[in-house]
């Protein structure tokens, strides 16, 4: 099995979840214990928060430990807005962010993207009300790769706040968060090689301090529920080698880019999709005219191959993706949306093989179509 | 060999995907995505028959056991268009629809063989209980099954050469018995799961609600006409709220006289009359279809006598056909009761199923004469 779906989840850091394993056997407590053992689980728990804090750049009571990126996003929302404030968001925010603010009853108004799925802080500025309470962007889209100048739109809406969901950044270029200027941002674990069901908020001091789970006193009251301990210090561990990951990611633009530009050279009737001076160096989304990414992704599936078709959660719900529509393609160029995202493991052989099987398989689907 | 099988969330179809990984092929489960929850599905008031989300995840658990992958194919524009809108829209025409040949004939058979072979499949498998047999010259033949009680081939008599050429129904030639105690034997989570009889899109039985939803939702302005209900002698009897709530040969919401049971003998949508008599004037002795289908690629001679069935269940009735035009002239040999506008009648000789065409009308055939006219029913 060759997995090109790393944008969806990245395979679990067997090292870190390995400490992890070894650090809650070793304090098989509730970290709220006043016991030895929940004393030992507490600090498991501080030190994964240090870990992520020092990869961030941010100080540690910054950040608040949930169940994952849409929990976060709740959070910041839920601390951020109240019912009928004004809020600005991307065309391209994940919809965990548009639920988030349905859900708290904002005055939602989208900033659309170009063609190439760009923004830009002129966009924002110019929608700007003096009600407008939050601004949303991400720093990296999961479909598209495509790279937001967050610092510069947050400068250009200043005063009002940003929320950035990093999420899909993090892990595969640089991220400090005093660089980008925002209130608020979110990250998820199951994205950088920890287990799902574990996820961060940072929120500037005073931020974000109402709670949504209620109920204890966790997180400094601002998230009840017993922490997930194996999550946290799995995410920790991988927060303390993250230059690395960072760096292997920067490695595979130059795979990336070799994909593209033999299956541009092969196949007929191929797009690729997003910002080719700004984006992450493993992602590649695209679509080839007249296929159904519905099509495409059970056969190459059958290949051994883990694709996607637009994000992981489109393509369960079956529509076609809203990111591609934002771009302005019809819902039936935006089913043919296909997503290669390369990860960790990535090899030149894999590239190599992908490169032998899916022309073929292409072209064994079109000549079926013709035929029918 | 590459083996794709259409996978309801059934026993049926999950035995079938079991027999064909057993005889070592490399399966594909696919199931169809019709349509999304129903209300009372949400609300858990109401178990699914097919392809309810439910289905979904039985379909998926039992390719789990197997071993095998799955998929959902989102087919939800295509079966409202081609199944739901139709089926919605002969009740405004008073007509009785006949759905699952519609899904057969747009969907299972003709879309899904199309996906089945983009995904390098060399067959499309089912849990239909018919046969394909291949003759000697090469072309299909569409047969009953072994167990007459679930032959499901009236319903496959749209069946095309090559989607015949491409299908195989492995239970065939199995008693549902045997195919509970072969999901058993597999392991299958589905084996004791209930037979479903109901149309997939009205788990509840409840027609007329449906019906009116459908109209609603694709912006039909019209609605089923209502009227009275009218006895063989012309005499009003009672008012009806649509005529969609009728169907040729039923007896509820028509009352009795004193001369005894009364039916609905027709169904005459453009006025909103529903005629209704005595049992004996729902016989007649002939009909005339539309749209005729033959799988062979051949009409039957008009001196040749086949097996004509005019309903699912119905045992069929000696009959000759005739091609007129556009239609076909089916007469009986002896009188059929409740000829229902809307069904399909399927024609066979022995097991082989020839063909079909759907129902246009009954008429009464003047003894002696080739001139007939439509039964007083419809009149």
């Amino acid at each position: 099995m060759i997995y090109f779906d790393h944008n969806a989840t990245a395979p679990i850091d067997v090292e870190a979840l390995r400490v992890a394993i070894a650090t809650v056997s070793a304090a098989p407590a509730n970290p709220s214990s006043v016991h030895a053992a929940g004393r030992r689980a507490r600090a498991a728990v501080e030190r994964a928060r240090l870990q992520v804090a020092l990869a961030l750049d941010v100080k540690p009571s910054e950040l608040t430990f949930t169940s994952g990126a849409t929990e976060a996003l709740h959070l910041a929302v839920a601390g951020l807005v109240r019912s009928g404030d004004h809020v600005l968001i991307s065309a391209v925010e994940h919809a965990a962010a548009l639920g988030a603010c349905h859900r708290v009853g904002a005055q939602i108004e989208v900033v659309d993207v170009d063609g190439f799925g760009r923004l830009t802080p002129e966009a924002f500025a110019r929608r700007l009300r003096p009600e407008t309470r939050l601004v949303i962007v991400m720093r990296a889209q999961n479909e598209l790769g495509n790279l937001y100048p967050v610092a510069e739109i947050a400068a250009a809406v200043a005063p009002v706040p940003v929320l950035c969901d990093v999420t899909q950044a993090f892990g595969k270029i640089p991220v400090r968060i005093p660089e980008l200027g925002v209130r608020a941002a979110v990250i998820s674990g199951h994205k950088v090689g920890a287990p799902s069901g574990v996820g961060v908020l940072y929120a500037a001091p005073g931020a974000c301090t109402r709670p949504v789970f209620m109920g204890g006193p966790q997180e400094r009251g601002r998230r009840a529920g017993t922490e997930n301990v194996l999550g946290i210090v799995a995410l920790g561990e991988v927060c303390a080698r993250l230059d690395e990951r960072v760096k292997r990611t920067h490695e595979l633009g130059p795979l990336r880019d070799r994909l593209a530009d033999e299956l541009r050279a092969r196949l007929l009737g191929f797009h690729e999709h997003g910002d080719a001076a700004a984006r992450l160096p493993n992602t590649l989304s695209f679509r080839l005219e007249g296929l159904a990414g519905d099509l495409v992704l059970p056969a190459m599936d059958l290949e051994g191959f883990c694709l996607s078709s637009g994000s992981a959660c489109a393509s369960g719900s079956l529509t076609p993706s809203p990111v591609l529509l934002a771009l302005g393609l019809s819902e039936a160029s935006a089913r043919e949306g296909l997503r290669v995202s390369l990860g960790q493991g990535t090899t030149t052989v894999e590239i190599d093989r992908f490169l032998d099987v899916f022309p073929p398989v292409v072209a064994r689907i079109r000549a079926v179509l013709l035929e029918n | 060999m590459r083996i794709v099988v259409a996978m309801s969330g059934g026993v049926d179809s999950s035995v079938a995907a079991g027999l064909m990984v057993e005889a070592g092929h490399e399966v594909v489960g696919l199931t169809m995505k019709l349509r999304d929850a129903t209300a009372t599905e949400r609300e858990g008031r109401a178990e699914g028959s097919c392809c309810s989300p439910d289905d979904l995840r039985d379909a998926a658990s039992v390719c789990e056991a197997l071993g095998i992958p799955h998929y959902v194919v989102d087919y939800r524009d295509a079966f409202r268009k081609a199944v739901m809108e139709p089926f919605a829209r002969a009740y405004l025409d008073g007509q009785t629809p006949n759905p699952c040949v519609l899904c057969n004939d747009h969907l299972k058979f003709a879309a899904l063989v199309t996906r089945s072979k983009a995904l390098g499949a060399a067959q499309l498998v089912t849990g239909h209980y018919a046969r394909v047999v291949e003759t000697a010259s090469g072309s299909h033949e569409l047969r009953a099954a072994f167990d007459t009680r679930k032959d499901q081939s009236y319903f496959l008599f749209g069946l095309t050469q090559k989607a015949l050429a491409f299908t195989r129904f492995p239970l065939g030639e199995m008693s549902k018995d045997e195919v509970r105690a072969t999901a058993l034997r597999l392991g299958l989570p589905t084996w004791d799961k209930p037979d479903s009889e109901d149309i997939c899109f009205v788990p509840d039985g409840d027609y007329a609600r449906v019906v009116t939803e459908i109209l609603t939702e694709i912006g039909e302005p019209r609605r089923p006409s209502r009227g009275a209900l009218i006895d063989e002698s012309g005499r009003v009897i009672g008012q009806h709220d649509g005529v969609h709530r009728f169907t040729v040969g039923q007896r509820k919401g028509v009352g009795a006289s004193s001369e005894g049971r009364r039916y609905v003998l027709g169904v005459d949508a453009a006025t909103g009359t529903i005629n209704v008599g005595p049992p004996e004037r729902l016989m007649a002795s002939g009909l005339l279809a539309r749209d005729a289908h033959f799988i062979s690629g051949r009409a039957p001679g008009p001196d040749d006598v086949v097996t004509a069935r005019i309903r699912y269940r119905h045992v069929g009735e000696a009959a000759t056909v005739r091609v007129d035009g556009p239609h076909l002239d089916v007469r009986f040999l002896s009188p059929v009761r409740a000829i229902t506008p809307g069904q399909a009648v399927v024609f066979s000789d022995g097991d082989l199923v020839l063909g079909g065409a759907w129902i246009v009308r009954s008429q009464e055939l003047k003894p002696g004469a080739d001139a007939v006219s439509p039964t007083a029913s419809h009149s």
